[in-house]
């Protein structure tokens, strides 16, 4: 009986022990992962917007500081959904052909004398479409995401390169080009930017406060487990890559309507920029951690760096490689953390249990 | 005799867990040492350390007298010891012969090159030395589960070395395949090397084993001739105390049967399963590792698809499609694998406690905080979960505070009938004595308990009824009373071969397809 | 003993090969019948010398999808390292031609050892790391080359013969992409890191706990991988005598291609390099086919992510299919 005594006591001596542990640790993760990663992000912000306020005169100026938001809107329609793929654990490299297929889907429409409502409606329903033969693909047949997106990278694009060739539609309506080109009544916000606006705080509410966005961050930290708990996480991920497919389409309206064309190539290696952005706004790429308003600081960050860098003078290409380290880099930072994190605790353990 | 391997005062920390604290053990040749421990006792922990998978963070290993320290498996090897692990560590899509010699290939000493024919002749003798028909150039996935352990203790023979570990070598074998493994055992006893031999059956141990280490939560608790001592004596040493405190099944009144199975079946997994249960009833399901219990318990829960058979709830028969209709009906199910399945790692306690009831917490798709707040404090509290909040990540908690958590969320969603599939594998034996308690109570509040578990003692403890599976059918059913340790273990081992016999007659008679893969496979 | 035959036999002539063979043999019908001219001994030489490029970047992408990864930045080696290959041979005509590939060699191997280094020490995930250094190394070539291109007639003429030569009757590409081949199916047959490979790709923790490091193999594929995208850059810029910013832009593509259709499981741990080669051939006969059947080569990419889905289809479907029937043998 007393053997029983001791045992417990033991027992309540190491659930105090590992309660230390825990608060330590919670503590660490809500400084590291959510506040640190956001703050650190937003200093950064900060101290880039100062940094060409110095550098360039044209910079820190209203007009222009709206108008950069033409250069970037898209792709920050496109992270939306993204974080909800990256954040349970898929991956999607084919949005940028998606937005090929439906810019090649509007422009034939146009060239047939469809109107602006129409082309959007097209735009949207073959961006989603495209998103649904991800998702059957992935969830139905059970395929990995990257082996399928990677192949409806070709599939897609390919279509609008089989029927456009080297040709490209630039007869859009009038009624179109306000999607891409027009401002909030009379003032300087482009509409752009408030459609981003808009659908940020959708899927912001929709991530953060609502059934679904819960069931993504579960299926993120384990599908096994989410299935287990009731959750359909094939319906869930199917959904989420249709959602994919409709912010491209989204995105394909405003790019047609802003730069007036398409050829087979637009938008090409905007996948890797998306991902960047996202993976940059803190969403871990193996799913399960990160928050929408850190990406949407990332989008602003990487924004304004590369509309920075134009007015410097730096050519697209060195964006692009800037884009491609800072993907690694955001990466990199959270892994090295995490290596550290877990010696020091490691450490804390043997110095508490002598 | 001098001892080939000795283990003194190991200490081996994890981040958040002391796996190891201060263990012993002394290994000499010639012998069979049974390694014992319930789960999470650390004997796995202590075998991957022996093997050089995990480093120690302080205390010594001596072989032959000369400290030593694995850096990595290989060094484990070419000191000459061998494992057989208990989880699956093969490679499914490659050859017995490269499974078997995966990690030091046989080599031509002049060009460097991995020498194919040595191999395969060795794994073919190999094989024959141990009775085994099975061609070297077979691919392991067309190997059957015991087949598939019988190459892995062939692996470990095949690097001839001086001590082989076998972590639960019998759990998957049949009683004729198990016969097999002593004589293999023996064998290896007479030739001089030394067997470290864990198990959880007491008759095996009785059997083959010379001489014991008992470990207990991480710690070395004592070590003896076997033929010095008693069952009871070691059972004592394990738990710390006498087995009626550790399963204190209340008497419970047996009310009007809630679920029949009728003929259930899944191809490949299970056949021809049919049983019922009542209100207040703990049905025990006992079997092997691979009978099928598990796989049966996740076709009821909806998870897994079946190829016949029904289910009826209040004599109904209900859809078997997904795991939320099963919930709807009052179905719950704490699954095997805590880890993987029972608990979301990455989310908080409040957040794995709704997360089954996610949809009922909230108004049109849209969480309320409130209820959640209050559905989390109505049942952690009464589950007694120790942690700083209830915000606090799953992953830092311990085991038993985890599967408390499990059992948290499901008793949340109030259900009628509870399926718990191993529910105290890996947990410390005080959480164990409470979770329990705690299916006992919930029995006798009158609700449906189903049990499967692969501890004998468990099983006849806490059931009302004991139902025992084999090869994917239930090979016999035990009242309370009449349910006897050696009855139940060979209706689990040892009706098997018969039983083959019979299936392969059906098959042949009605499937032409496997009949034609047979042939492919020979 | 009926055992023994049948199980060695199956070994020797793996069902994808077999298949394979059969389909290419359907398809240069197909095409024969529609053209006549085009099952001739010359113009399967070309195709097997418009191929060789392919099979040998393939071959790396073998391996690394075989560890159960991805390589995305092949293409963007094979620009980069050709850039600079060809303006070193326009800077610098008197350095010997085979210097000058090697040069452009170790130069994959370095970018290799890049993502090697991010994927095993780094633990970013393949697919992240090389869709970054992707962008990265195209974006490195337009820096280098200032958005110029280097032209046939900028180059030398023993820098263009490095494939266009010929050494018993066969041009000097394809004595490459054998010896590419022959070494690399020896790797992976007979050495220990090779088999170490599918050993990572098959079952992670059992190849930890038999002594393999994950990190060094991780390491050496994508060495390996950058190694013979090196190697093709050089040999794809002397082959087509220009060095353009847009080289072997979408030629990941295909490398996983070749792969998928030789079957090889996008999930890693199994395949085998033969399967890869006769991809890789399939698709050069498509690629050459299109024109023959008056298909635009517009048609290329649309054909090829077809072509991908198509047969990561057929393997997951054969996949289920033997796993069912495996679970009728097993218990019934």
């Amino acid at each position: 009986m007393s053997d029983l005594h001791d045992l417990q006591n033991r027992k309540t001596g190491l659930v105090q022990g590992s309660r230390l542990v825990d608060e330590s640790s919670l503590r660490e993760r809500l400084i590291l992962l959510f506040t640190k990663w956001e703050v650190l992000l937003s200093l950064l912000f900060v101290f880039e917007i100062v940094l060409f306020t110095n550098l360039s005169p044209y910079f820190f100026d209203y007009f222009n500081l709206m108008n950069a938001a033409f250069t970037f809107s898209e792709k920050a329609v496109m992270a939306l959904p993204m974080i909800f793929i990256i954040m349970s654990g898929d991956i999607d490299i084919s949005v940028a052909s998606i937005i090929s297929l439906a810019s090649f889907a509007m422009g034939n429409a146009a060239a047939g004398g469809a109107d602006g409502a129409v082309l959007v409606l097209i735009g949207l329903a073959v961006g989603l479409g495209a998103g649904m033969f991800n998702g059957f693909f992935v969830t139905r047949l059970g395929m990995p995401a990257i082996a399928v997106t990677l192949a409806t990278q070709s599939l897609f694009r390919g279509i609008s390169q089989a029927v456009l060739e080297d040709q490209a539609y630039t007869k859009y309506p009038e009624s179109f080009s306000f999607f891409g080109q027009g401002y909030i009544g009379n003032t300087v916000i482009p509409f752009e930017l408030l459609i981003f606006a808009v659908l940020a705080l959708l899927m912001g509410f929709i991530l953060h406060k609502t059934t679904y966005g819960r069931k993504v961050y579960a299926i993120g930290n384990s599908k096994e487990a989410a299935r287990f708990s009731g959750i359909a996480v094939d319906r869930i991920r199917f959904i989420n890559f249709a959602l994919n497919g409709l912010f491209s389409g989204i995105a394909a309206v405003m790019l047609t309507s802003r730069i007036g064309s398409t050829r087979p190539n637009i938008a090409l290696g905007w996948d890797m920029e998306v991902i960047t952005l996202v993976v940059l706004g803190g969403v871990s790429i193996s799913g399960g951690k990160g928050t929408l308003p850190g990406v949407v600081v990332a989008i602003l960050l990487l924004g304004y760096l590369k509309f920075g860098m134009g007015l410097m003078n730096y050519s697209a290409k060195v964006m692009v490689i800037t884009t491609g380290i800072l993907l690694l880099v955001a990466v990199l930072i959270p892994n090295f953390l995490d290596m550290v994190k877990a010696n020091r605790k490691l450490k804390m353990q043997q110095a508490l249990n002598p | 005799m001098d001892p080939i391997l000795e283990v003194k005062d190991i200490t081996k920390y994890f981040p958040g867990i002391k796996a190891l604290d201060g263990v012993h053990l002394c290994i000499r040749p010639g012998e069979v040492h049974a390694l014992i421990g319930e789960n999470g006792a650390g004997k796995s922990t202590l075998v991957k350390i022996l093997t050089g998978v995990y480093s120690i963070t302080s205390g010594q290993v001596f072989l032959d007298n000369r400290p030593i320290e694995f850096r990595n498996a290989i060094e484990a090897q070419e000191a000459g010891i061998a494992a057989i692990h208990q989880e699956a560590s093969m490679f499914p899509e490659l050859s017995v012969t490269e499974n078997i010699y995966m990690g030091h290939h046989l080599r031509n000493s002049k060009t460097g090159m991995i020498d194919w024919k040595s191999m395969k002749s060795s794994t073919r003798e190999l094989l024959k030395k141990m009775d085994l028909a099975i061609h070297p150039d077979t691919l392991v996935k067309n190997l059957g589960v015991a087949q598939r352990h019988m190459v892995e203790i062939a692996k470990a023979l095949s690097l001839d070395a001086r001590v082989v570990i076998m972590d639960e070598p019998t759990s998957a074998l049949t009683l004729r395949e198990v016969e097999d493994l002593y004589k293999i055992v023996r064998q290896l006893k007479k030739a001089g090397k030394a067997i470290i031999f864990i198990s959880h059956k007491f008759d095996e141990i009785f059997e083959i084993c010379d001489y014991f280490t008992v470990l207990r939560d991480g710690k070395y608790i004592g070590e003896g001739n076997v033929a010095d001592t008693t069952v009871n004596n070691i059972i004592r040493m394990m738990v710390g105390r006498s087995l009626d405190q550790l399963f204190p099944k209340a008497e419970a009144e047996v009310g009007k049967r809630v679920l029949e199975v009728r003929g259930l079946s899944q191809i490949g997994y299970f056949k021809d399963i049919s049983f019922t249960l009542n209100q207040g009833e703990i049905l025990g399901f006992f079997g092997l590792v691979g009978a099928g219990r598990s796989e049966l318990m996740r076709t009821i829960f909806g998870i897994d698809p079946h190829s016949a058979g029904q289910v009826l709830l209040d004599g109904k028969p209900i859809a078997l499609t997904s795991p939320k209709k099963a919930m709807q009906q009052g179905i719950a199910f704490v699954p095997e694998d805590r880890q993987m399945q029972g608990i979301v790692l990455g989310l908080s306690i409040a957040k794995n406690i709704t997360l089954p009831q996610i949809d009922a917490v909230s108004r049109a798709g849209v969480l309320n905080a409130g209820r959640e707040r209050s559905l989390t404090e109505e049942y952690g509290t009464a589950m007694e979960i120790r942690a700083a909040g209830w915000q606090v990540d799953a992953d830092t908690l311990s085991g038993g505070n985890q599967q408390k958590v499990v059992l948290a969320k499901w008793l949340a969603t109030r259900p009628r009938i509870l399926i718990l599939d191993e529910p105290t594998k890996g947990i410390d034996v005080a959480t164990k004595a409470a979770v329990h308690k705690l299916v006992s109570d919930l029995a006798a509040d009158g609700i449906a308990v189903i049990m499967v578990s692969s501890e004998l003692p468990e099983v006849l403890g806490m059931s009302d009824r004991i139902f025992v599976m084999s090869e994917g059918r239930i090979t016999a059913e035990f009242a309370r009373a009449e349910a006897d340790s050696d009855e139940i273990m060979k209706a689990a081992t040892g009706h098997s071969i018969q039983q083959r016999e019979t299936n392969e007659g059906e098959m042949e008679a009605g499937m032409m397809e496997a009949v034609m893969m047979e042939e492919e496979k020979g | 003993m009926h055992t023994n035959r049948t199980a060695a036999v199956k070994n020797i002539l793996r069902k994808r090969e077999v298949s394979l063979l059969v389909l290419i043999g359907v398809l240069l019908l197909a095409v024969t019948l529609r053209a006549p001219g085009f099952a001739t001994g010359q113009n399967a030489s070309r195709i097997i010398n418009d191929t060789s490029i392919l099979i040998m970047v393939s071959i790396g992408q073998f391996f690394v999808i075989l560890a159960g990864g991805i390589d995305l930045s092949v293409g963007s080696i094979i620009a980069f390292s050709g850039m600079a290959a060809s303006m070193l041979n326009q800077a610098q005509p008197g350095i010997p031609a085979f210097v000058v590939l090697l040069v452009g060699t170790v130069i994959g191997v370095l970018l290799g050892m890049l993502n090697g280094t991010l994927v095993a020490f780094g633990k970013v995930p393949a697919i992240i790391t090389t869709l970054g250094t992707m962008s990265i190394f195209r974006g490195m070539t337009f820096v280098l080359s200032k958005g110029q291109w280097v032209t046939a007639h900028e180059m030398t003429q023993s820098y263009m013969n490095l494939p266009h030569g010929n050494f018993l009757g066969v041009s000097n590409l394809i004595w490459w992409g054998v010896l590419v081949s022959a070494v690399m199916l020896t790797l992976s047959s007979y050495t220990k890191s090779g088999r170490e490979i599918y050993a990572i790709g098959g079952n992670r923790t059992a190849a930890k706990f038999v002594g393999v490091s994950e990190k060094k193999i991780q390491f050496m594929i994508f060495t390996i991988s950058g190694l013979l995208s090196g190697l093709s850059g050089v040999m794809w810029t002397a082959r087509y005598a220009a060095a353009v910013n847009e080289t072997a832009s979408g030629f990941e593509l295909q490398t996983v291609a070749a792969c998928v259709i030789g079957g090889v499981s996008i999930a890693g741990g199994s395949g085998a390099i033969p399967g890869v080669i006769l991809g890789a051939l399939f698709l050069g006969i498509i690629n050459n086919a299109l024109p023959v059947i008056n298909l635009s080569p517009f048609y290329q990419m649309f054909i090829q992510g077809f072509i991908v889905l198509f047969a990561m289809l057929i393997n997951t479907l054969s996949a289920r299919h033997n796993e069912k029937m495996l679970l009728n043998r097993r218990r019934q």
